[in-house]
C-alpha cells in the first residue's frame, strides 16, 4: 500500500458514541472537498467512512480516527486511519467477505469500504485491537 | 547567459540604427521559411513587436530573460508561439522566426566591422537561443493545454443525454468505453433523469464496437443505480456479434429491458406508460 | 438526540429527511413511523431523501425494515429522491434495497402510491366482484 506524504497535521476524532460517527462524516466530508475529490468519491469516501467509523464503536468498543490529507506525488489524497483496542477479528478472510456479520448489520461494512476506497489495508490480532487505514486519490 | 550592460547597449545600438533594415530582412527570412503560410504583413507586425521589446528591455542596461524587466519581452514571445501553436505551425517553425534575428544580426555586424563583433555575435547568440527555447517550451503548454481542452470537448461530444419524449430521455453510446468515459456517461445520465423528472432511459449502444466484461458492468451498474434512484433503463442496438459475446462471458443481464433499436425502446417505453393510463382510465370509468 | 418529522397529508405520510442521522435517529424515527402508520390508519409512506449526502448500510438497512414493516401494517413506502452520487456508491457497496419502491421526487412518489393502491382495490373488485353487495346486510 502506498501511503504518500502526509501534508499538514492530521485532525483527529473520539469514536465513543452515534454522535461521533455522524462527526466523523462530517470531518471526513470537509477534507475531501478541500483536496478536491469528485463528487461521487467524496460521496465513496464518507460512506466508507461511517461504514468504519461505525464497526469501530460497534466491534472495537470505541477508539479513534485521523484524517488527513496526503500527496504521493502525483495525486492528492485524504487517508483516513481508524484504531480500536478491542478484541480484534479472529478471521480476516471471513470478515471481508460479504454478507458476513457478527453485528446484525448487513454484512457490507468492511468489504464494502473496500470497494469504497482506493487503497485498503487492515491490521488485527485477538486481543490486541484493530487498525483500518483506507485511501481515496483524487482524479 | 545574459548580456552586460554594454553588451545589451550595442545591441540597442544595432537593431535601432537599422531599424527598417533589420526588421525588413527578418521579416523576408521568417516569410520563407513559413513558405507564405502567413502574410507578409502579419509577420512584419510580429516581427516588429518582437524588435520593440528587445530594443526596449535592452535600452535599460544588463539583459536577462528571466529578470522582472524582460517580462514585456517574455509575453511578446509567449503571445507569438501561442499563435504560432493554434495556428497549426510546428515547433520548429515558431522557433525560426526568433533564431531569424542571428542572421540579421550577423550581416549587421559584418558590414560594421567593428572589433568587438564577434564577441557581440556570440553573447547576442545565446541569448536568442534562450529566447527561441522560450518560445519552444511556451508552444508545448499552448499545445498540451490544447491537447486536454480537446479531450474534455471529446468526452462531452462523445456522451450526449438527450430528452427524448415527455420522460423519455436517451444516450446514445458511440465508440470505445473505457472506465473513465463509462463512469463520465454514468454520472450525467443520472443526473439528467433528476433534473428532467424522466423515469425511463434508454441507453442505445449502437455506436459501441465491442463490450467487454468491463464495459456491461459499468452499463449493469448504471441500471441499478437507476433503480435505486427510481428510473427503468431499457438497453437497444445490441448487434448480433456483442449479443454472442454477452453470452460467452456470461453475463447475466437479468431482468434489465433490451431491445434491438432505438426505435423499438422507444415504442417499449411509450407502450409502459401508454399501458398505464389506458388502464386508469378504464378504471375511474369501472 | 434530533428527531425528524413525520407529516401526514390525505392518505400518505411523508418524511423529509433533512439531517445527517445518527444510527439511533434513524432507530427512533423507524419507531415512530410504525406508531404513526397505526395511529393514523394512513396506506402510504413516501421518505425524502434528497438532502441525504450519503446513504450508508445503516440507513439503507432502516429503509428496508421501514418498508418491510409499513407492509406488515398494509402500508406502501416509496423512497424518493435519491441523488446520483448516492446511487453510484449504494451499487459499489454491494446494497440492493430489496423490496423497497423508489421514485424521482415526491410528486412521482405519491403517484406510484396512489395507482398501486388504485391496482389493489381493482384486483379486490375483479376477486369478488359483488363483495359490496353481500358485505350489506
Amino acid at each position: 500500500m502506498t501511503t504518500g506524504l502526509e501534508l499538514g497535521q492530521p485532525q483527529a476524532q473520539a469514536i465513543h458514541s452515534d454522535e461521533d460517527v455522524v462527526r466523523v462524516r462530517q470531518l471526513v466530508r470537509t477534507v475531501a472537498v478541500a483536496v478536491k475529490l469528485s463528487l461521487v468519491d467524496q460521496t465513496k469516501l464518507v460512506t466508507a467512512a461511517s461504514e468504519l467509523a461505525r464497526n469501530t464503536l460497534v466491534y472495537g468498543g470505541g477508539g479513534t480516527v485521523e484524517v488527513a490529507t496526503v500527496d504521493n506525488g502525483r495525486r492528492r489524497g485524504v487517508r483516513i486511519i481508524f484504531a480500536d483496542t478491542g478484541p480484534g477479528i479472529p478471521d480476516l478472510d471471513l470478515a471481508l467477505t460479504d454478507g458476513y456479520t457478527t453485528g446484525g448489520g448487513l454484512g457490507l461494512g468492511l468489504s464494502g469500504a473496500r470497494r469504497l476506497v482506493d487503497e485498503f489495508d487492515i491490521r488485527t490480532a485477538p486481543d490486541a485491537g484493530t487498525t483500518v487505514t483506507v485511501i481515496k486519490w483524487s482524479r | 547567459m545574459a548580456l552586460s550592460a554594454e553588451e545589451s547597449g550595442r545591441l540597442a545600438g544595432l537593431l535601432t540604427s537599422h531599424d527598417d533594415q533589420v526588421t525588413q530582412r527578418w521579416t523576408e527570412i521568417v516569410t520563407g521559411s513559413l513558405r507564405g503560410r502567413l502574410s507578409q504583413a502579419e509577420l512584419r507586425r510580429q516581427v516588429q513587436e518582437l524588435h520593440r521589446a528587445i530594443v526596449t528591455v535592452s535600452e535599460q542596461g544588463d539583459l536577462d530573460l528571466e529578470s522582472e524587466r524582460a517580462a514585456e519581452l517574455r509575453a511578446v514571445l509567449a503571445e507569438l508561439s501561442q499563435g504560432r501553436a493554434r495556428q497549426g505551425f510546428s515547433a520548429t517553425e515558431t522557433a525560426v522566426s526568433v533564431f531569424a534575428l542571428k542572421e540579421v544580426l550577423l550581416e549587421l555586424l559584418d558590414a560594421e566591422q567593428n572589433p568587438t563583433a564577434l564577441r557581440d555575435y556570440v553573447a547576442f547568440s545565446s541569448l536568442i537561443d534562450e529566447m527561441g527555447l522560450f518560445t519552444f517550451e511556451s508552444f508545448v503548454r499552448t499545445r498540451e493545454s490544447l491537447i486536454a481542452d480537446q479531450a474534455e470537448q471529446l468526452l462531452e461530444l462523445s456522451t450526449p443525454v438527450v430528452k427524448l419524449w415527455e420522460g423519455v430521455v436517451a444516450v446514445p453510446l458511440v465508440g470505445t468505453l473505457d472506465s473513465a468515459r463509462a463512469q463520465v456517461v454514468m454520472e450525467r445520465l443520472l443526473q439528467t433523469l433528476v433534473d428532467t423528472g424522466s423515469p425511463y432511459a434508454i441507453i442505445d449502444i449502437t455506436g459501441v464496437p465491442a463490450v467487454d466484461t468491463q464495459v456491461a458492468q459499468h452499463i449493469l451498474k448504471t441500471v441499478v443505480a437507476a433503480r435505486l434512484m427510481g428510473a427503468d433503463c431499457i438497453i437497444s442496438g445490441i448487434r448480433p456479434q456483442i449479443a454472442q459475446t454477452i453470452v460467452a462471458l456470461g453475463i447475466e443481464f437479468g431482468d434489465i429491458a433490451t431491445k434491438a433499436s432505438l426505435a423499438d425502446a422507444l415504442r417499449h417505453v411509450l407502450r409502459l406508460t401508454g399501458v398505464e393510463t389506458s388502464r386508469r382510465a378504464s378504471r375511474r370509468e369501472a | 438526540m434530533e428527531r425528524v418529522p413525520i407529516l401526514k397529508i390525505g392518505d400518505i405520510l411523508l418524511v423529509s429527511i433533512q439531517v445527517d442521522m445518527s444510527d439511533q435517529t434513524a432507530v427512533q424515527l423507524q419507531e415512530d413511523l410504525a406508531e404513526r402508520i397505526v395511529a393514523t390508519g394512513c396506506h402510504g409512506v413516501v421518505i425524502d431523501i434528497t438532502a441525504l449526502d450519503i446513504v450508508d448500510s445503516f440507513v439503507g438497512r432502516m429503509l428496508s425494515t421501514i418498508a418491510s414493516i409499513s407492509k406488515v401494517l398494509d402500508a406502501e413506502t416509496v423512497v424518493v429522491g435519491m441523488r446520483p452520487a448516492v446511487a453510484i456508491t449504494l451499487v459499489e457497496l454491494g446494497l440492493s434495497l430489496h423490496g423497497i419502491r423508489t421514485a424521482l421526487n415526491v410528486e412521482r412518489g405519491m403517484e406510484l402510491i396512489a395507482s398501486a393502491r388504485a391496482d389493489e382495490y381493482a384486483e379486490n373488485l375483479d376477486a369478488e366482484p359483488d363483495a359490496e353487495t353481500t358485505a350489506s346486510p
